[in-house]
């Protein structure tokens, strides 16, 4: 019967389409210009990705401070939105979209600035007379903005260090945590009991499946440039890279092989749930945000828990205290008629001094002002104060944004998973594959 | 107006509920996949005309696509074959159970209804290679323990034996298929010394036969859509279940479970490459158009009028 069998030939086509139909969107345009009165009484909508009820809490509470300043500005928080929400309101705009928007990854900065998504903040920030050297560490001012357009600003942000179990380090007679990675290397070995072809415990997973240890996190502590003044991907013309990957392989050598440790990482509980390793004590050590600190308190480990920098290269031990710098980022929809309005939430968010360390205290999170960083009035975990110092420190770096979002960095990453388990034995070929992927990549997103 | 006129109005009118439907979920989808594949769109500014260049990219430039082509072409041959195949099996054999039918019918057709989340989620625990039941178990009987989702060997494996496990729906229809096969037939092979096979192979196949096609249609599709269950596993077995806006590209082990779908979300939402999504969500619908040609062709084993 010939109609059942187009029928299904067109289900067939409805059935692949359908996904293609969610790619043929149209386009919005700017609103262009800020010309509605910042003294009008107004309502904003202010999308935002938090969504635990404590965090919400926060959130919503922030903006009750703004209120209380700012009388006439209504603020409609929406939690929960993810990215792509974001992206589809931003290119839709309407009346439903959102004016402020904040989003956990900075990823997404290059396409939002290059593309005119977010407004450009600098004649607001010009305006107010805000001097961002002086109100923003260097890195929170790099993942903000993208080829001299800044669309977004920090709204509190994650510094990255060395969790270590303090009564494992008692046990194995080390007194102090490494400051750098040929102490690290020595410390890691220490603290590993093997067991068979398994582990009683891992000083360290050095995998780049490991949770927080990825190419990006341990790279900053190299101090990499992973573009050239002409936009070129550095990754195979920048030692530091090199130097990452050659002390990453061999420390998985040194503690057993890839094999072995892939195997034992099947072990290990999920990075957001209790049975995270360095929470049972499977690893000794741990590379992550300043968040686990929190994590660690609310799992009531059976441990002492220290805190300290990432080590560095052993010839830039000078540089000790710096590390990996990412955040939450803020700005205004292009889209919005209200942007006067939006301004003032955005810049109440992030320079008031006051709300980033109330939100700071809540949210558990690294201030992302100088001013709020040193503020008598941060409440936090003693411990907390190294992460305050990796985010003041002059050398802590972070991965800058791209035109294509975070392509570059998966790229790079890829390869991290390929070297570490032996499938790419060539180092510096591999890497010049890799730039020149990631040039292809961005000439292609351009 | 002319009676010719008034008819053929009348025939547009009772088409056009149809009509809206293929124009807006079908022919615009189509051509506007068609035309965003041969522009630079981003999704924010202004699409701009650039020729094959999408093309090229996808084909030549890009990385991850042939290996998601290849695991997808892996999954429309071996995991719809094996779905049907069981699905058959079970359904034959619940009809032919006697006692406690219904108990067994239940219970072929209960993972069906599990969510595809949950139920990759309980696989990828079962068959965890340091941890999961199902290796200790090979383990105490001297086999070996594969890797499953960690090993890209093992891991379209692992994601097919998944597909099997939730093989309810197919047993439900051929269930009622081998039901309606007349029971006459079978006694007259029967009296012509047909065997077991035979009359498998020459009575009930041959008369459940469009209810094979469907199977086989419809797991071709779904196969060609194949995207949570593959992402899930990946995000699981690798860690990186994501809250800290680290970046992660699905397919993991080593692209092993890497699909075209995956691509298009991959390229569209991760790289805010809309044009080359395009291109490869018209690969897909390439794709699907041959397989479902191939199958239904005349003469063939499984179309009409062989």
């Amino acid at each position: 019967m010939p109609v059942p069998r187009r029928s299904r030939i067109l289900r067939a086509a409805v059935a692949s389409l359908a996904l293609a139909a969610a790619l043929a969107g149209c386009t919005g345009s700017p609103a262009g210009g800020a010309q509605d009165d910042p003294n009008a009484p107004v309502t904003l909508t202010f999308w935002h990705g938090w969504s635990a009820p404590a965090e919400v809490a926060a959130v919503d509470a922030n903006i009750a401070r703004f209120r209380e300043a700012h009388p006439h500005i209504t603020v409609k928080a929406v939690p929960n939105v993810t990215d792509e929400k974001i992206q589809q309101a931003l290119r839709a705009g309407g009346s439903g979209a959102p004016d402020v928007v904040s989003s956990f990854t900075t990823d997404n900065v290059g396409m939002f600035c290059s593309s005119g998504a977010l407004a450009d903040l600098s004649p607001f920030i010009e305006k107010s007379g805000i001097d961002l050297a002086k109100t923003f560490p260097k890195a929170r001012l790099d993942y903000t903005r993208f080829d001299g357009v800044r669309c977004a600003l920090p709204l509190l942000g994650d510094a990255y260090g060395l969790y270590y179990n303090k009564d494992a380090f008692a046990q194995a007679g080390i007194t102090a945590p490494p400051r750098t990675w040929s102490e690290f290397d020595r410390v890691a070995r220490k603290l590993t009991k093997h067991r068979g072809d398994s582990y009683e415990r891992l000083g360290f997973m050095p995998v780049f499946h490991g949770y927080e240890t990825t190419p990006g996190h341990l790279a900053a502590q190299w101090q990499p440039t992973y573009f050239d003044a002409d936009g070129r991907s550095a990754v195979a013309t920048d030692p530091a890279f090199a130097a990452m990957f050659t002390w990453q392989k061999n420390l998985v050598a040194k503690l057993g092989g890839f094999r072995k440790l892939e195997k034992y990482r099947g072990t290990f509980g999920d990075e957001w749930g209790a049975r995270h390793p360095f929470h049972t004590g499977q690893v000794a050590m741990q590379l992550d945000g300043e968040w686990r600190l929190g994590m660690t308190a609310d799992a009531k480990v059976p441990f002492e828990v220290g805190v300290a920098p990432l080590p560095v290269p052993d010839d830039q031990a000078a540089d000790y205290g710096k590390g990996y710098l990412s955040g939450t980022i803020v700005g205004i929809a292009s889209t919005s008629a209200k942007q006067n309005a939006a301004w003032q939430l955005v810049k109440y968010l992030t320079t008031d001094t006051d709300a980033v360390v109330a939100f700071a205290n809540e949210l558990r999170n690294v201030p992302s002002t100088h001013a709020a960083l040193a503020s008598p009035k941060l409440r936090l975990d003693p411990r907390f104060r190294v992460f305050l110092d990796i985010a003041r420190h002059p050398r802590s770096n972070t991965t800058p944004a791209s035109v294509n979002g975070g392509a570059y960095q998966v790229t790079l990453q890829e390869f991290g998973y390929r070297y570490e388990s032996g499938r790419e034995p060539d180092l510096r070929a591999g890497l010049e594959r890799t730039a020149a992927q990631i040039d292809t990549d961005i000439a292609k997103a351009r | 107006m002319t009676t010719r006129t008034r008819g053929a109005l009348r025939t547009a009118a009772f088409l056009s509920p149809w009509l809206v439907g293929f124009g807006l979920f079908f022919a615009y989808p189509l051509a506007a996949t068609a035309y965003f594949s041969l522009t630079h769109y981003d999704g924010f500014r202004q699409p701009v005309f650039n020729g094959l260049e999408n093309w090229s990219y996808v084909l030549t430039d890009y990385p991850a696509f042939w290996p998601a082509m290849g695991n997808t072409l892996w999954l429309v041959v071996v995991m719809v074959s094996c779905r049907v195949v069981f699905g058959l099996g079970v359904g034959l054999l619940v009809t032919r159970i006697k006692r406690g039918a219904g108990v067994f019918r239940t219970l072929f057709y209960l993972p069906y209804l599990a969510p595809p989340v949950a139920a990759t989620l309980a696989f990828v625990f079962l068959l965890n290679p340091g941890t999961g039941p199902v290796n200790s178990l090979l383990e105490g009987a001297g086999l070996p323990a594969p890797g499953w989702f960690n090993d890209p060997d093992w891991s379209k494996p692992a994601l097919t034996a998944l597909a099997v496990w939730g093989v309810g729906d197919l047993m439900v229809i051929f269930m009622a298929a081998l039901l309606d096969v007349p029971r006459e037939r079978y006694e007259a092979a029967e009296l012509d010394g047909a065997s077991a096979w035979q009359r498998l192979r020459y009575v009930t196949l041959p008369a459940i036969s469009p209810v094979v096609l469907f199977a086989v249609v419809t797991g071709v599709i779904q196969a060609m859509q194949y995207y949570t269950q593959p992402l899930v596993a990946g995000k699981v077995a690798s860690g990186a279940i994501g809250g800290s806006g680290r970046q992660f590209r699905p397919g993991y082990p080593e692209d092993s479970t890497l699909t075209l779908p995956q691509l298009v979300h991959d390229l569209g939402f991760q790289r805010f490459d809309y044009g080359s999504a395009c291109v490869v969500a018209l690969v897909l619908f390439a794709l699907s158009m041959v397989f479902a040609a191939l199958l239904m062709r005349r003469g063939g084993p499984l179309g009409a009028g062989g």
